[in-house]
């Protein structure tokens, strides 16, 4: 059998003021197996390292428990300290008699009684524990990021940089995401358009990047490392490379559907170019709207398009790419207006939403940038603007806040001001949120330079009379009931998931918060990092942010991904399931409990075999086993079974000697 | 009549419950010593055999503790669980064992608060309902004992 030695910290006097130390030591050199038991002031230290190093050695020590702080604290550094005294790392285990003993109870015999039967319990685990070596796994140093927006753009530049490739994938046929679509952005004003394009530029020219647009996630398998993606490509009709952007086929082209990117104030026709910044810079035809592809009904864009870059017949392709990590980098859609039954959001043209009201600002945007009604397209007078339009109302609506919207509706009103010098802006808010560098300033210019209005309450109901939207509100502050003749009102829409994101989950196998948003790992510590290692989360797709949280959280998913493709290779933990070939009965039950799809049936053996490197070790399959001849390495059943009895023993057996 | 001192066995998973119970100890709550715990990778390797051993051992109660729901470190591990317990807990009264002795409890990593609540209310549950009291537990303790146990 097997020699262990086991190791007592005191911790100073966190663990030796409630447990007996030297009771402890005592009880378990009694124990079987257990040939050297000692204590230490700080285990951890240098010298109690040393100790336990040394006496590995001369105790010829094949397993130790160290009984100390909780295993998530120390239990890599005393696994290095066994390595460097010649064990296997596995042959040491952690009893935690700190959180989970001395800081719980004050009796000191009550704790030294069940600090013994811990310590106790885990001999009895490490006496059974196998030497193991983690796994080794290749790396393909190739990135894939979803999303080509902002967040999406600087991921795939902070990689492709680091020198390694990335394909970048955007559902729609531009990349640009929604920052593309803003006018001028808060705190300073920039214009979006000025400080996007030339990354938007810098990305698709870049030697290491490898722009998919107008494609679509439809399968992803494999682990970190080793991630194989199906990437289904849409057809777009025309030949981005031979498209010389004449323009001549929109002339002709006899269909106008509402254009996406002016969020439907402008039409489109079935053949276009989605804005004329759009990269790739080719057009496209809207399959949904053309008649074209019954040749006698239309054709019209082919028969004037000199370059020949219309193909009626391009089908669509599934591209298979093999990668090692992922950047999800979706970002968001607004709120639907649909929803916002009580401001008649989508009966009137003159109620916007507020990407709506930014193509308005925009000088590229439909009225060149001038404010205009698009009822009558008059200069709106009196214009009212509603924050948490959708957000932070768990009644109706959504429970969190948007984040974003208290920016930039002060923006809104600003340039408003700036427009319509002689107009009036009333804002209604909650609170104003202005956390962020120069934010608050922002907010004070607009109500002191630019003398909006700022009205604390909700706004009850929005309604059409006598050519005027009434806006019945309240201010809180007065306690006055506030109706306002406006001329058009500015809804600051509650920030959602992008669509297909929980579709997109469940092909990454990650998981999403109540709201739909990628989840993190650790909300502080590893923000960028989703449950399944190797796919990484960045801006909007994570939760509301705005563009310096998105570009700083995009630069955070990129340093963690070249921090992966720097290492020669990777090693996946070895506590995982293994089948026992000859005993199991191939029934495949634990096929189907298996979340990582790690189980595959050998049809030749007629038995069940574990992939090593996608399991993950959880240990549902081992419970379902129903002959019990799978196993979870070092959580085997005979350690389990052991450690209850252990724990169980009666307090007789267990009683301190004193 | 010396007081019952109940002995509850708390499988708890390694992300959440056991974090939880970590944070219990570093905020230097306090709950009676009557539960052990055994860390495991996650509740969904808590196998039924594992509680109907612990209550063969001795056990007066045991509680399983898992992520919360969505949260599971494993994707879906604790759906399983939250199958399995309740199923095992309608057989138990088969077995001669209340229900109330086994008890399933989502306690994340931050619900230190939450951890120390539920140990001390089960404590006192068990300890109302007085020591598990199997007839045929000599029996079974030997029939397991030759299985290896």
């Amino acid at each position: 059998m097997k020699r262990i030695g086991v190791f007592v910290c005191h911790c100073g006097t966190n663990i030796a003021e409630t447990i007996d130390v030297k009771k402890v030591v005592n009880e378990l050199s009694n124990y079987p197996w257990v040939v050297y038991s000692d204590d230490y002031v700080y285990m951890c230290s240098d010298p109690g390292q040393k100790l336990i190093i040394e006496s590995i050695k001369k105790h010829k020590l094949e397993s130790i428990v160290v009984a100390c702080c909780s295993p998530t604290l120390h239990e890599t550094t005393f696994r290095q300290t066994v390595k460097i005294a010649g064990l296997n790392p596995y042959q040491c285990e952690i009893a935690n008699i700190r959180e989970q003993c001395s800081w719980v109870h004050t009796e000191k015999n009550e704790a030294t009684l069940k600090a013994i039967k811990i310590v106790k319990s885990i001999v009895e685990k490490v006496l059974r524990n196998e030497s193991l070596q983690p796994i080794k796994v290749p790396i393909t140093k190739r990135a894939l990021v979803i999303g080509g927006g902002i967040s999406g753009i600087q991921a795939a530049l902070d990689i492709a940089n680091g020198g390694y490739e990335v394909i970048l994938v955007e559902k729609s046929p531009s990349i640009g995401g929604h920052m593309i679509q803003l006018s001028e952005t808060f705190p300073t004003l920039d214009c979006s358009q000025c400080i996007l394009t030339p990354k938007m530029v810098e990305v698709s020219k870049h030697p290491n990047v490898k722009l998919m647009t107008y494609c679509e996630i439809q399968e992803v398998t494999g682990y970190v490392g080793n991630f194989k993606v199906k990437i289904l490509k849409k057809p777009r009709y025309v030949d981005p490379d031979k498209c010389t952007l004449c323009d001549e086929c929109t002339k002709v082209c006899p269909i106008v559907v509402p254009n996406e990117f002016d969020l439907g104030l402008t039409g489109r026709r079935a053949i276009y170019i989605p804005f004329p910044q759009a990269i790739p810079p080719s057009y496209l035809i809207d399959p949904e709207a053309c008649p074209g592809f019954l040749p006698i009904a239309c054709g019209k864009c082919a028969d004037v398009c000199e370059a020949n870059a219309i193909d009626f017949d391009m089908k669509p392709e599934i591209i298979e790419k093999e990668v090692g990590a992922i950047v999800i980098a979706t970002g968001f859609d607004l709120y639907e207006k649909k929803n916002l039954t009580e401001y008649s959001a989508e009966k009137h043209p003159d109620i916007l939403n507020s990407l709506q009201f930014e193509r308005l600002l925009s000088a590229s945007g439909p009225t060149l940038g001038k404010i205009l009604r698009p009822s009558d397209h008059k200069e709106p007078k009196e214009i009212v603007f509603i924050q948490c339009a959708g957000s932070r109302d768990p009644e109706l609506h959504n429970a969190y806040c948007s984040k974003i919207c208290c920016m930039y509706t002060a923006k809104h009103a600003m340039l408003y001001k700036h427009h319509v010098p002689d107009g009036k802006a009333y804002i209604f808010y909650i609170d104003v949120r202005s956390a962020g560098k120069g934010y608050e300033e922002f907010v004070q210019r607009a109500v002191e330079e630019d003398g909006v209005v700022y009205l604390r309450g909700k706004v009850s109901k929005v309604f059409q009379e006598n050519g005027k939207l009434k806006v019945w509100g309240v201010d809180t502050l007065t306690g006055k009931n506030v109706e306002i003749d406006a001329d058009m009102v500015v809804l600051a829409m509650a920030i959602r998931p992008s669509k297909g994101a929980e579709e997109l989950a469940k092909k990454l196998k990650i998981t999403t918060d109540r709201d739909g948003f990628f989840s993190e790992i650790h909300p502080k510590l590893r923000p960028v990092e989703t449950v399944t290692s190797g796919i990484f989360i960045a801006g909007v797709a994570q939760a509301p942010k705005d563009i310096p949280e998105s570009v700083s959280q995009a630069g955070g998913a990129a340093s963690k991904v070249l921090a992966l493709f720097s290492s020669k290779e990777l090693y996946h933990h070895p506590i995982i399931a293994e089948v026992n070939d000859e005993l199991c009965s191939g029934c495949k039950l634990c096929i189907s409990l298996c979340p990582y799809e790690a189980r595959k049936f050998d049809e030749k053996k007629r038995i069940v075999r574990v992939e090593e490197i996608l399991c993950e070790g959880c240990g549902a399959c081992i419970a379902a086993c129903p002959s019990g001849v799978t196993q979870q390495r070092n959580f085997t059943d005979q350690q389990i079974y052991s450690m209850i009895k252990t724990l169980l023993e009666e307090n007789d057996k267990n009683q301190v000697s004193s | 009549m010396e007081k019952f001192e109940p002995k509850i066995i708390c499988f708890a998973c390694n992300w959440c419950t056991s974090a939880g119970a970590d944070l219990a100890g570093t905020s230097r709550m306090k709950y009676k010593p009557n539960v052990t715990i055994i860390r495991i990778m996650c509740s969904s390797r808590v196998d039924p055999q594992h509680i109907l051993w612990a209550f063969i051992q001795g056990a007066d109660g045991v509680i399983v503790g898992g992520c919360h729901p969505g949260d599971c470190h494993y994707i879906n591990g604790n759906y399983k669980t939250a199958r399995r317990i309740p199923l095992l807990r309608r057989i138990l009264e088969n077995f001669g064992i209340e229900s109330e002795r086994l008890q399933l409890e989502w306690i994340s990593a931050s619900e230190g608060v939450k951890f120390v609540k539920v140990i001390n209310e089960f404590t006192e549950k068990i300890r109302s309902l007085g020591p598990l009291k199997l007839p045929v537990a000599e029996t079974k303790m030997k029939v397991m004992n030759s299985y290896g146990g």
